[in-house]
Order: C-alpha cells, then sequence, then structure tokens
C-alpha cells in the first residue's frame, strides 16, 4: 500500500531538508534524554544506582554524537556536532516530549526511562536495516547498549511496581503522570512516513503494536495498572515543546553560548 | 532507604586473555542477579572483563591473619617442594 493516490498527493518532496530533520529527530531524543540522565550524577539513591544510570547517560549522548557528526556530513554547510547540540533553540529540537519531562523521583526516572526504552529499541531493530548506510551502522553499533538499556529499565519497573506499598504507589503515579506523552513516540506523521517510505526510516506502524506488548507485559508483572486514557500530547517532533525544554538548553548551552568557540 | 537489605558481595572478573576470575572489589545488592547486574555496570564499564562471578561477602572464609605464622612460615624453607630440579622440555610448557 506503498503508493496510494493520497500518498502521492501529499508527499513533500524527498529533500536534504527532510532527511536532515529525520536524523535529528533521532539524535535529538537520547541528547536531551541524555542530559537529563546525567543529572543524576551524584544523586542516585544508591551507588551502585549512580554508576549505572550515568552510564547509560554516556551510552545516550554517545548515541547523539554519532547521529550529530552524521547530520553535520549530511548538511555540508561546516556545521559540527557541537552547534547542532549547542546552538539550537527549543523551536528547533526534535525530540519527543517524554524525554524532556524531569526526572522527579527515581521511580519517575526508571518509568520515563521504561517507556522510551521499549520504544528506542524496536525502533533500532528497524533502523538497522535502513538504506542509509550510516544510520544502518549507527543503529547497529547502538543495538546491544539499547538492549541493556531495556532490560535494565524493565526490570526496575518490576523491582519497584511489585514492590512495597510506597514505591507500588510511586510508580503508578508516575506511569499515570507520562502516560500521555507515550503515545507520541509511535505516532507516525509525514516526516516519518515519506523516510520510511523511501527505506530510510522506521515503520511505526510495525512498531506500535510490539511496543504495546512489551508495556503490558512488563506493567503486568509490575502489578501496575495502565491508565485507561488515550489521549495524547504531541508536538514535540514538530519544535513544539513543554517549558522544561527551555530549561534544560538554557543549563546545556550557557557556557557555549557565552564564549562562543570555547574548548575544555 | 534501609540498607539492612543490601548485603555485600565480592566481585571476581575474568578478563578476555584472562584464565581466571580475579577479585577486583565489591559491592551492595539485595540478591544474587542484582549483584551481577551492579558489578556488569561498576567493574566492566572499561572493558575488564568478559565473566563476572559474585560471592556475597558472608559465604567467604577466610584464613586468619593470626595464624599465618603457622599456616605459611614452613613453606618458606622447603626448596625440595618445587618441581625446579627437572629440565622441562619447550615442547611440554603448560602440563
Amino acid at each position: 500500500m506503498r503508493c496510494s493516490y493520497f500518498a502521492v498527493q501529499n508527499i513533500i518532496h524527498l529533500n536534504k531538508n527532510s532527511h536532515l530533520d529525520y536524523i535529528l529527530r533521532l539524535a535529538d531524543n537520547p541528547m536531551i534524554l541524555g542530559q537529563n540522565l546525567s543529572k543524576w550524577c551524584g544523586h542516585g539513591p544508591i551507588l551502585e544506582q549512580d554508576i549505572a544510570i550515568t552510564n547509560i547517560s554516556l551510552d545516550f549522548i554517545g548515541q547523539a554524537r554519532n547521529l550529530y557528526q552524521y547530520a553535520a556530513e549530511l548538511e555540508g554547510k561546516g556545521r559540527t556536532e557541537d552547534d547542532f547540540a549547542f546552538l539550537r533553540d527549543p523551536l528547533n529540537y526534535k525530540n519527543a516530549l517524554l524525554v524532556e519531562q524531569p526526572n522527579g523521583n527515581w521511580g519517575q526516572t526508571i518509568m520515563r526511562q521504561f517507556l522510551y526504552d521499549s520504544f528506542n529499541f524496536y525502533l533500532y531493530n528497524e533502523l538497522k536495516n535502513s538504506t542509509d548506510k550510516q544510520i544502518s551502522a549507527i543503529a547497529e553499533k547502538s543495538l546491544k547498549e539499547i538492549k541493556y538499556h531495556l532490560r535494565y529499565s524493565s526490570e526496575w519497573v518490576v523491582r519497584l511496581g511489585d514492590g512495597t506499598e510506597e514505591s507500588h504507589q510511586k510508580m503508578q503515579t508516575a506511569l499515570d503522570d507520562l502516560w500521555m506523552y507515550s503515545g507520541e513516540l509511535c505516532t507516525p506523521d509525514a516526516l516519518d512516513v515519506q523516510m520510511y517510505e523511501a527505506g530510510i526510516g522506521a515503520d511505526l506502524d510495525k512498531i506500535r503494536p510490539l511496543w504495546q506488548e512489551k508495556i503490558n507485559t512488563t506493567l503486568t508483572r509490575a502489578t501496575l495498572q495502565k491508565p485507561d486514557s488515550n489521549w495524547m500530547q504531541s508536538g514535540g517532533k514538530q519544535g513544539k515543546h513543554s517549558e522544561h525544554l527551555g530549561f534544560i538548553l538554557a543549563e546545556m548551552q550557557f557556557m557555549q553560548r557565552t564564549y562562543p568557540n570555547m574548548e575544555w | 532507604m534501609s540498607k539492612k537489605n543490601w548485603h555485600l558481595w565480592e566481585v571476581f572478573i575474568r578478563s578476555k586473555q584472562g584464565l581466571s576470575h580475579k577479585h577486583v572489589g565489591s559491592l551492595h545488592a539485595p540478591n544474587a542477579d542484582m549483584a551481577i547486574e551492579n558489578a556488569r555496570d561498576v567493574y566492566t564499564r572499561r572493558k575488564e572483563g568478559v565473566s563476572i562471578w559474585v560471592v556475597e561477602s558472608a559465604n567467604i572464609t577466610a584464613s586468619n591473619p593470626d595464624a599465618s605464622d603457622e599456616l605459611f612460615e614452613p613453606a618458606t624453607d622447603k626448596v625440595y617442594r618445587h618441581p625446579t630440579f627437572y629440565d622441562l622440555p619447550d615442547e611440554v610448557k603448560h602440563i
């Protein structure tokens, strides 16, 4: 059903901008999530988890770097990975709303992580078959650590969900609060469809049921109740963000913008 | 957060080229599975190893340092216990 009449009518001409936009969407998620997770450094609930969560943060920043480097090369205008990370405004960031939500308590961080990791795993599993050789290579390389992230966060969801009364309550609250941000991950827009049809991007319609199955299985094991509501927030992928992103970028970009071209 | 359920575990790692697990340190975890995961996060982040053993510290019995004299001293001057008087041909190096 690849070239229906409507698809041809609505198609955005496949050009470098769409391709670049898609890569930035892939890069901005791990960038913002990595930045958020890094705030746990020194503040983890116990030493071993402090190290675990900051390891995961570093994994994400590594993924973001690979993708920004490719974006810079693809754009061919002399921008570098640092320009993409440190000199773009919130309107130009294409991350999903979920990853910019605050860390909150450990349970909220874990719940946010799990909702993202389960999506990320299926996404990269598709991306390793991309006709874009660079994306395919980056996906192949990142898939192992993504598998680990999913194992880590899903096990913690179960541990805390099926834990004490207090931990169960906190996890349920976290799920209730974050649920409306989860839909955006697997909901394709025109760019997603275009990239998929060009063989470059992933088929979010294929990923969605896999993601839902994973969520359902894990939440059941964790004795957590999935919220009834199907109403979902969106807009992050199009550059329309919650107030949180402004603060995240202000902190992240302050030094570079105040002292242009400064280096360690 | 209650720490009494987080026991101490000793961690042993075997490196890629290594033949045996070496003691690298200790960590806290509530059970064996988490001890392995924590060991993976804390002790293998710089490619230190390919295999992890964890043992609850309470399960390790150590020799008493006060008894070092009688346990270890006698072996120092018994050179006949070492296989150094026999010329081992190169071909059987790792016997």
